[in-house]
């Protein structure tokens, strides 16, 4: 390949997706976030839909993705995002809409809103990022820690007879009639990347093929407040967490199976 | 016999609580007050109180379960602030209108949008109407001090109302500051054994709480809420002085800063009056007769008592941190209630500042009382509302 002076130029291999900007990520080192925020702008570039598209933000430690995404970029209340995307995707029925929640977000203050916006089978997508606590808020419980995941506000582990058991969202999601795509993926190892970047694209595909609503949760590691070193915290998604959030597609359309 | 220490005002809040030891604490966290419910936690999981701590999914559910747990018989205590606050609102008047008191610290920041996590006092000001007594703190000694008497105030047997005890984020809730605590024993016996009022399940006396009420009878209803509400004050001054025997730490509705003999006064809540009563002292060495009045109790608000104050001054200039859109601050529109029925009565203006947690600085504080003393002076006012300490 020649430029137009007629030097030689190098084969452009791998460029840095269009669907992120410049920003650097201000997330801790090893947080699982900026994968999952790479993979979702991997998709959106390469489905050619990024210049439609609308992503609407959470409260939580993603707070800033309007940051990162290089789309428009909406900030929700806490756990108000999937009610958000309804207003936006009914406005612009043409466009695409995605939600990226944590699991305070999505599976505490705004279990309602995503119930519902599921049930009506609202055609937008959800990126449900699981870290199995409040990151943001620094490491308090979430409804998806573990039993006996220690936090802040359960430093002797989550027990059963005050704080319940774990909410597995995907597998709830899956009862409602109206979501029509549910996977559950993780990003510890690579092999494990390239399966959770095909579920979002698949997530998206259901988007555009007007199918209805469809989630991906995505397991997620926070060294920080598990107080984990990296490359442990990657280990503890794959031995602690994957027991209790097996990992699959819960739900795929026949069309695009 | 004090025990001094240098803590935040969250972990005073949450020492307090220890002593304390509430049956019932609901509570999501949420930026600045967070740190206060994550220290109780520990409290609960190292067995220092018998607290039964729910981790709930929402505040709208956390005031709910303590409207729950207060109307079954306990003794029951939260804590929030700003967007969770805003999300508690329906459940506010729910636990007013049950007479149920249950006291909850809110560590003051700023509502979205845009999204702010800082100081402010939109938040409880936003509750002001919600029929909570409110109850506000300069430093953590006095967010320690107030949550102790809050309860006293909430559970007496002719009042019955939930209480907020309010503290400036990160600026109290996260700044390290002297504090004398109290030993347990005395704030227990402060505080004594909890008395239940009409609790559920008491088979002889069978009860059922927030019924419907249409047009016979909810207008009645709300005047006793507001007839109880006239009540509190009174309250509030006789545990304040029952506090003083245990403390020696003198309480009133509100604080008195040379104001006696002032020309010229600045009315402020909380940590900024800390700073302004330096610049009043300043003022006062070079002569001029300034003072300044920080209210305590701002639900019910002691319109009287703060007219008396005031009465004398020529200029006041009310600093608030939170705005009506479009009207006056609140504080502002209280004081101006106040004064109004006064034949004679000092000129005021209104400052709004530190939205968002943006910095009250001693200058802004010297250039405010530098205009009073010009009113005072001209009587011309040049401005009845503005934003001080804006950047341009
Ligand atoms: C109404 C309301 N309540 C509470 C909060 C405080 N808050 C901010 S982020 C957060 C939890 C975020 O956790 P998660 O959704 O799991 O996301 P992560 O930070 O782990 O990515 C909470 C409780 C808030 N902003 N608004
Ligand atoms: S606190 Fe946890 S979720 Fe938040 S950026 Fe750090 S590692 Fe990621």
């Amino acid at each position: 390949m020649k430029d137009e002076g007629g030097r030689r130029k190098a084969a452009v291999s791998w460029r840095r997706t269009r669907g992120l900007t410049d920003t650097p990520f201000h997330y801790c080192p090893g947080c699982s976030h900026g994968v999952i925020h790479r993979l979702v702008a991997e998709v959106l570039d390469e489905l050619g839909v990024l210049e439609k598209t609308v992503g609407i933000c959470p409260v939580g430690c993603a707070v800033f993705a309007y940051n990162y995404f290089n789309c428009d970029m909406i900030e929700a209340a806490h756990g108000r995002a999937p009610a958000v995307a309804t207003g936006v995707k009914r406005v612009l029925p043409d466009r695409v809409v995605f939600t990226y929640q944590g699991d305070g977000d999505l599976a505490a203050i705004g279990t309602a809103e995503i119930v519902h916006a599921a049930a009506r089978s609202e055609r937008f997508t959800t990126i449900f990022v699981n870290n199995a606590v409040y990151g943001m808020t620094g490491g308090q419980m979430a409804p998806t820690t573990l039993l006996g995941q220690k936090t802040t506000t359960t430093p002797a582990g989550r027990e059963v007879s005050v704080a319940g058991f774990p909410l597995k969202v995907a597998e709830l999601m899956a009862t409602l009639d109206g979501a029509v795509y549910v996977a559950r993926v993780s990003v510890h190892s690579p092999k494990h990347i390239l399966q959770a970047k095909r579920a979002i694209r698949e997530a998206f595909k259901v988007q555009l093929d007007g199918l209805g609503f469809a989630l991906v949760e995505v397991l997620s590691a926070c060294p920080t407040n598990w107080g984990l070193a990296p490359p442990d915290a990657l280990r503890w998604v794959e031995e602690k967490m994957i027991p209790v959030y097996p990992l699959g597609k819960f739900k795929v359309p026949e069309e695009i199976s | 016999m004090a025990r001094v220490a240098a803590v935040t005002g969250n972990e005073a809040v949450a020492e307090a609580l220890r002593q304390i030891n509430p049956d019932v604490c609901a509570a999501y966290p949420i930026t600045p007050q967070t740190e206060l419910m994550q220290r109780f936690a520990a409290f609960v999981s190292n067995g220092k109180v018998d607290t039964e701590l729910i981790l709930v999914e929402s505040e709208h559910s956390a005031m709910s379960a303590c409207i729950g747990a207060a109307a079954a018989g306990g003794r029951v205590a939260t804590a929030t602030c700003g967007p969770g606050l805003a999300l508690m609102w329906e459940m506010l008047y729910v636990a007013s209108g049950m007479r149920l008191p249950i006291v909850m610290a809110v560590v003051n920041r700023s509502l979205s949008a845009p999204l702010n996590i800082h100081g402010d006092h939109s938040d409880a000001m936003g509750a002001r109407d919600s029929g909570w007594i409110q109850l506000w703190s300069e430093n953590a000694q006095e967010a320690y001090d107030n949550t102790i008497q809050a309860f006293r105030i909430a559970e007496n047997m002719n009042i019955r109302l939930p209480a907020m005890v309010c503290m400036d984020g990160f600026i109290i809730s996260h700044s390290i500051g002297r504090i004398e605590y109290l030993e347990d024993e005395p704030v227990r016996s402060f505080v004594g054994e909890y008395q239940p009022l009409n609790p559920l399940l008491d088979l002889d006396n069978p009860k059922s709480y927030g019924p419907l009420i249409l047009t016979d009878q909810y207008h009645e209803y709300k005047r006793a809420q507001h007839e109880v509400m006239t009540r509190v004050k009174d309250v509030v001054l006789a545990v304040a002085a029952e506090f003083e025997k245990v403390s020696g730490r003198r309480y009133g509705l509100f604080e008195s800063y040379r104001l006696d003999d002032a020309e010229i006064g600045l009315v402020i809540l909380n940590s900024a009056a800390g700073t302004a009563k330096d610049v009043v002292d300043s003022f006062r060495e070079r002569g001029i007769r300034a003072g300044l009045l920080k209210p305590r109790l701002f639900r019910p608000f002691p319109y009287e008592e703060v007219a008396q104050a005031l009465k004398g001054l020529k200029a006041v200039a009310v600093l608030d941190r939170a705005d009506s859109f479009g009207g006056y601050g609140p504080v502002f529109m209280e004081v101006c209630s106040a004064l109004y029925p006064l034949a004679e009565r000092p000129v005021v203006i209104n400052k709004i500042y530190g939205l968002g947690g943006r910095d009250f600085l001693p200058q802004h504080a010297e250039e405010v009382l530098a205009e009073l003393e010009e009113i005072a002076r001209t009587g011309k006012v040049r401005v009845a509302k503005e934003y001080i300490g804006v950047r341009e």
